[in-house]
């Protein structure tokens, strides 16, 4: 069964926001919501690293655990999605998020905070496949058109890849053996490691054994 | 008269005090990816409800366009 996953290769990334632009505009994101971003670490000092972010749709997904009104469901490909309709907007699922993934829109005068969006790993959501009221609420369904997130299969440098987990390892594994370096995956253990997202390890105490 | 029209807007104004369920939980009922969008925007080279072929063509697809290596060495 394929588990959908997300890998951003921090030497290849040049920060050109593409992946950004594309996500907004295939699935017509409104203003002040951005499910994926780019995030620079030393920006301007050099060997600065670049990431583009977005939720992980992580494997023990914390945003799952914490929702009061029990809005997320993950989908047989393991992308984690969630329930318009139901969600309050309440931002338990903002605190709880490692990546700082849901995003929510201000509406009216006061900024009221709106229903929960966040990445869908272009897989839409509840509704009918390819439906107008998917569209409306979760943005396109590629998955089901039988193609890939956007965001990844624009992206110039290929540094972000995403697609079955295996598939995936196994290109960002060949890259790192060609070039000989970079191989960390910034993400990787927060989203897919054994311990639940975002949690830090557990330590086992003193004297115990293991 | 005076009588119907008494139970008539009773009842009409008792119309707004039905409650709507609100069981919690989330709507399973989200078609599985592989199962298609019946539109002219989907890939061919797969068939729609077929989910080993869903898989492998995406596979496909992902290699094509995310791997570079298998075209330049």
């Amino acid at each position: 069964m394929a588990r959908m996953k997300f890998v951003c290769d921090a030497e290849r990334c040049i920060e050109c926001n593409g992946c950004v632009t594309a996500c907004k505009n295939e699935h017509e994101v409104p203003w002040g919501v951005n499910r994926r971003r780019v995030v620079t670490l030393n920006d301007g000092v050099p060997g600065e690293k670049s990431i583009s972010v977005a939720c992980m749709h992580c494997s023990d997904a914390p945003c799952m655990a914490v929702c009061p009104v029990n809005c997320f469901y993950r989908t047989d490909e393991g992308v984690v999605l969630h329930d318009k309709d139901v969600c309050i907007g309440c931002g338990y699922c903002s605190y709880a998020c490692p990546f700082g993934a849901p995003q929510f829109p201000s509406l009216g005068s006061f900024g009221v905070r709106g229903k929960m969006d966040k990445c869908t790993f272009c897989a839409g959501g509840p509704e009918a496949n390819g439906s107008q009221a998917e569209f409306e609420k979760y943005g396109r369904n590629r998955l089901a058109e039988g193609k890939l997130p956007v965001c990844a299969e624009m992206c110039s440098t290929k540094a972000l890849i995403a697609g079955d987990g295996d598939m995936v390892a196994d290109i960002f594994r060949n890259r790192v053996v060609k070039r000989g370096k970079g191989a960390e995956v910034w993400g990787w253990g927060t989203a897919y490691g054994s311990k639940p997202a975002g949690q830090p390890a557990v330590v086992a105490p003193e004297g115990a054994k293991s | 008269m005076k009588h119907a029209l008494f139970i008539f807007t009773g009842v009409a104004l008792l119309c707004a005090c039905g409650e709507k369920p609100q069981n919690l939980g989330v709507s399973t009922k989200d078609d599985s990816a592989y199962s298609g969008t019946g539109k002219s925007f989907s890939e061919s080279g797969w068939k729609s409800g077929d989910k080993a072929s869903w898989e492998s063509h995406l596979k496909a697809r992902g290699q094509n366009t995310q791997n570079e290596y298998t075209k330049t060495n």
